[in-house]
């Protein structure tokens, strides 16, 4: 039996139950704020989040780690907060919160009892207006961040591989390819200038979008942030600039060698087409979930069940494995993690062998459909919670100008075809790529 | 213009959803719970599966193996015809076990709900552990053990948990690899024979469907699974004294992983309340002493944290942080100073104030979701407690004193009562680390 094309004895979910209609209402202020709200009165919970338009993607040369940087320092104070106020008032009222740095992005949020909605617009519209800066704070936060990149990086096994080390190979420009958790030079190089002048740049309401998820009447949201937002003076910004480059003409390969790692892996990444284009791109997202997710993909079928030469196989769309949450330039991704005695080129051939059947065989429409069914239930559990539908629907305003993708994705990816999936496989090529080698143990 | 934060509105009094508490003929328990919100439901399989008094060791590889191995066939399906099946009715759903309990749990598709039930019912029933599949498995957790093993974090675990409990069952929670080698798929049967049964587990169902409809569905499915087995206690866990710091060369380490383990009490206990937020105001939370003190004073670790968690056996409370190697004795130094602070040292009335409304908030916000509440409801059923504690351990909270938390800090968080474990770089850290504690070494 081929069996990564078998069919479920069970039948397949009905696509009536995916249907969202989560309301959504948005306004803008004069300053050029983008606000979306999504109430929903349901449990007596809040998430608010600020999305600006500046990633790692966005530092300038010489300042590699400064959008992750400079996020640690929106927390250290700002017009009429202390360093640890924004925690404590956060917390203190019975909230969590947190941010963090993508390559197109970075965010600000909380989830609150929904009785602190305006303190938290409160709170992040005070660092909209101003951050409060100090050499002190500075100082302190490089020293936080270079813990960070110890615990994360230089201190893990596999720390980094592949989303900072395969970059490089893939790409050409500095935007596209530097470590965007920053080299300890270049971080103990930011002064408190750095941090104004990309404050001013960056930060600006007309470069943001701010939702709020939950138990809110809309109205009442509205006229709170116009209290709390609006008088922030207007700041010109610019649209971010393309960062594409041109495909791939041939195989590019590098090995990177990591001493805290027992056993070896190997990662491979194509371009995919312009994540804007989203009728175009989503059959690349669903091919990613063909090849890897669950026992029944293609990859683990064939290299843990049937070769048995690998210990586990992921794949995915986005530097950061997230499909919809960057911009042109984005790639696809596959992990594969091995025994010492395997030679990678023993499981970069099988895999190479799975790409071209699927290229060249097809795929019968049910395991599309399987699939999806599986990326679908993925999908409205990461919303069930305030958080995530605040989350989705402020990258989807940001990139895409439309936080109503929110409601509409579970309908887009049921649409997507077994030919498209099959046109998406013949695209991974083995010369438009890069491969890269993890080896365990130091450099030989 | 200065402006100030604008105040808390009016608490809203706390709606908890009705749990439907029923147990079926063959001795499982179920919990089902209608809660609106995305056409999901949430599954929650608990399974008594302590290790026996003796052969912890064995019994620890078996049960990874057989997890690990559990959807690998039954008399009905093969191991790709299961695969196929989850991913068609949008199943996230896994095995794992721990020192307490072997769990089935994840999400699916409602209307896939009653499939994925019919299969977990073949599973119980009649889960396989074709010889191949098991080989297969059992090569695979060996690697992934080793890749596990390579983590600081992971060395540091394991080498506090064998500290912390001596020859109890929780010394051990990772299978050595020696012993997962030799499985065989007849030895994974049999632990299944004798282990997986209906009396003392608990099924926890959470969607937008009625708990009669969720029950009707649970009870058709799993009429067939009738086993019965032995019932193997939790011991209970040693009490603790605090030992000498332990120091696990990792040579060349950029950083020093720190932990410190204790005893912590139970929900049930009197001073849990008190001692949760003794936690909180020490490192429980981002606006705790410890977080101010090492990360954003110092500068010394990202991720500075402490809590209490609740193995059947025993409460227990764990900090840790990840300090660089460099400042490893001042942190420890920071670390001993804030303990000893939290246990000598009333503290401020607002400290509490703000604990409390995180402790209170955080619940809250922690049932907010289908998988927040199934998660919350199944271990507080395997804890002996009903959703009523959700409205009750506020209460406790809110009854707190600033003389509460000072005698549960002194009675959980000193020092002295705490065992530390240190993973780093012996050659830079050792010598300044014997300057503050009696100091062994491994």
């Amino acid at each position: 039996m081929p069996s990564s094309t078998g069919t479920s004895v069970i039948g397949v979910p009905t696509l009536a139950s995916r249907k969202l209609s989560y309301p959504i209402e948005r306004g803008r202020l004069k300053n050029g704020l983008r606000v979306v709200v999504l109430p929903d009165r349901t449990s007596p919970v809040v998430a608010v989040a600020v999305y600006y338009d500046v990633g790692m993607r966005s530092e300038p040369e010489g300042r590699t780690g400064f959008a992750h940087l400079f996020e640690h320092l929106m927390f250290q104070g700002s017009a009429n907060l202390k360093k640890t106020d924004h925690f404590s008032y956060v917390q203190g009222a019975g909230g969590v919160l947190n941010g963090s740095t993508h390559v197109d992005y970075t965010n600000y949020y909380e989830v609150l009892p929904s009785t602190a909605t305006e303190l938290a617009l409160f709170l992040e519209a005070d660092r909209m207006r101003s951050v409060a800066l100090t050499q002190e704070n500075l100082e302190n936060q490089v020293a936080v961040v270079q813990n960070e990149i110890r615990v994360n990086v230089q201190n893990r096994p596999y720390g980094g591989f592949p989303w900072l080390q395969i970059p490089p190979v893939l790409f050409e420009s500095f935007a596209n390819t530097h470590d965007g958790y920053g080299s300890f030079v270049d971080l103990e190089a930011a002064t408190l200038e750095d941090a104004q002048s990309f404050f001013d740049r960056y930060y600006a309401p007309a470069n943001a979008v701010l939702t709020v998820a939950g138990d809110v009447d809309p109205d009442q949201v509205m006229t709170w942030v116009e209290e709390q937002f609006g008088d922030i003076p207007k700041r010109a910004v610019t649209s971010p600039p393309a960062f594409t480059e041109p495909e791939l003409t041939e195989e590019r390969r590098a090995v990177v060698h990591d001493p805290l790692a027992p056993a070896p892996a190997v990662a491979m990444a194509w371009r995919t087409p312009n994540p804007k284009a989203l009728a175009a791109y989503l059959p690349h997202v669903v091919l990613a979930e063909v090849l890897t997710d669950g026992d029944s993909a293609r990859l683990q079928d064939r290299l843990l069940l049937k070769d048995r030469i690998a210990t586990s196989v992921s794949g995915y769309l986005g530097i950061m494995g997230d499909p919809l949450d960057a911009r042109d330039p984005t790639p696809m991704m596959l992990e594969v993690h091995h025994a010492p005695e395997v030679a990678a080129d023993t499981v970069i051939s099988a895999v190479d062998e799975e790409l071209s059947r699927l290229a060249t065989d097809g795929l019968g429409q049910d395991e599309v459909d399987r699939t999806v069914a599986r990326m679908t239930s993925r999908y409205l559990r990461d919303i069930d919670p305030v958080l995530g539908r605040a989350t989705h629907a402020a990258v989807f305003e940001q990139q895409r100008g439309k936080a109503e993708l929110l409601n509409d994705l579970p309908g887009l990816l049921a649409k997507v075809t077994a030919a498209q999936v099959r046109k998406a496989a013949g695209t991974l090529g083995t010369d438009n790529r890069a491969v890269l080698e993890l080896r365990p143990g130091g450099a030989a | 213009m200065t402006r100030t934060a604008p105040a808390l509105a009016k608490a809203k009094p706390v709606r908890l959803p009705a749990v439907a508490d029923t147990v079926l003929d063959n001795g499982l328990r179920v919990l089902a719970v209608r809660r609106p919100g995305v056409p999901l439901a949430e599954v929650r399989l608990r399974i008594p599966f302590a290790a026996p008094a003796k052969g912890t060791a064995t019994h620890v590889a078996r049960a990874h193996l057989l997890a690990d191995t559990f959807l690998s066939g039954t008399e009905q399906r093969d191991a790709n015809q299961i695969a196929v099946d989850l991913q068609a009715v949008g199943a996230t759903f896994g095995v794992n076990v721990d020192s307490d309990r072997l769990a089935f749990g994840g999400s699916v598709l409602l209307d896939g709900l009653g499939g994925l039930l019919e299969l977990l019912g073949e599973l119980l029933t009649s889960a396989t552990f074709p010889k191949r599949e098991v080989e297969g498995e059992r090569d695979r957790l060996v690697q992934e053990l080793a890749i596990h093993r390579s983590s600081a974090g992971v060395v540091a675990r394991e080498a506090l948990f064998a500290r912390l409990y001596g020859s109890h069952p929780y010394a051990q929670d990772l299978p050595a690899s020696d012993d997962v080698q030799g499985i065989r798929p007849k030895q994974l049967r049999a632990l299944h024979a004798a282990r997986v049964v209906p009396a003392g587990s608990i099924l926890t169902i959470v969607g937008d469907l009625t708990p009669a409809r969720a029950t009707a569905v649970i009870q058709k499915a799993l009429a067939d699974w009738t086993a019965v087995g032995t019932d193997v206690p939790v011991p209970e866990a040693p009490p603790q004294s605090g030992r000498p710091a332990l120091l696990v060369d990792r040579p060349g380490a950029v950083q020093t992983t720190m932990r410190f383990g204790g005893a912590a009490p139970r929900r049930t206990d009197e001073d849990f309340a008190a001692t949760s937020l003794a936690n909180l105001v020490f490192g429980g939370y981002f606006s705790s002493r410890w977080v101010s003190n090492i990360r954003e004073d110092k500068g010394y670790t990202y991720s500075p944290s402490s809590g209490i968690d609740h193995p059947l056996g025993g409460s227990r409370f764990v900090a840790g942080a990840d300090v660089a190697t460099d400042v490893t004795a001042p942190a420890l130094l920071e670390t001993l100073y804030e303990l000893g602070r939290i246990a000598t040292v009333p503290v401020k009335q607002e400290e509490l104030d703000r604990a409390r409304r995180y402790a209170i908030g955080t619940l809250a916000l922690g049932t907010a979701t289908q998988a927040g509440l199934a998660g919350t409801l199944s271990q507080l059923a395997a804890s002996g407690l009903s959703i009523d504690w959700l409205r009750e351990y506020p209460r406790q909270l809110n009854a707190v004193t600033v003389e509460d938390v000072l005698a549960a800090g002194a009675r959980w968080l000193a020092p002295t009562v705490l065992t530390p474990v240190l993973v780093g770089d012996s050659a830079t850290v050792a010598a300044s680390l014997r300057g503050l504690v009696e100091l062994e070494t491994q």
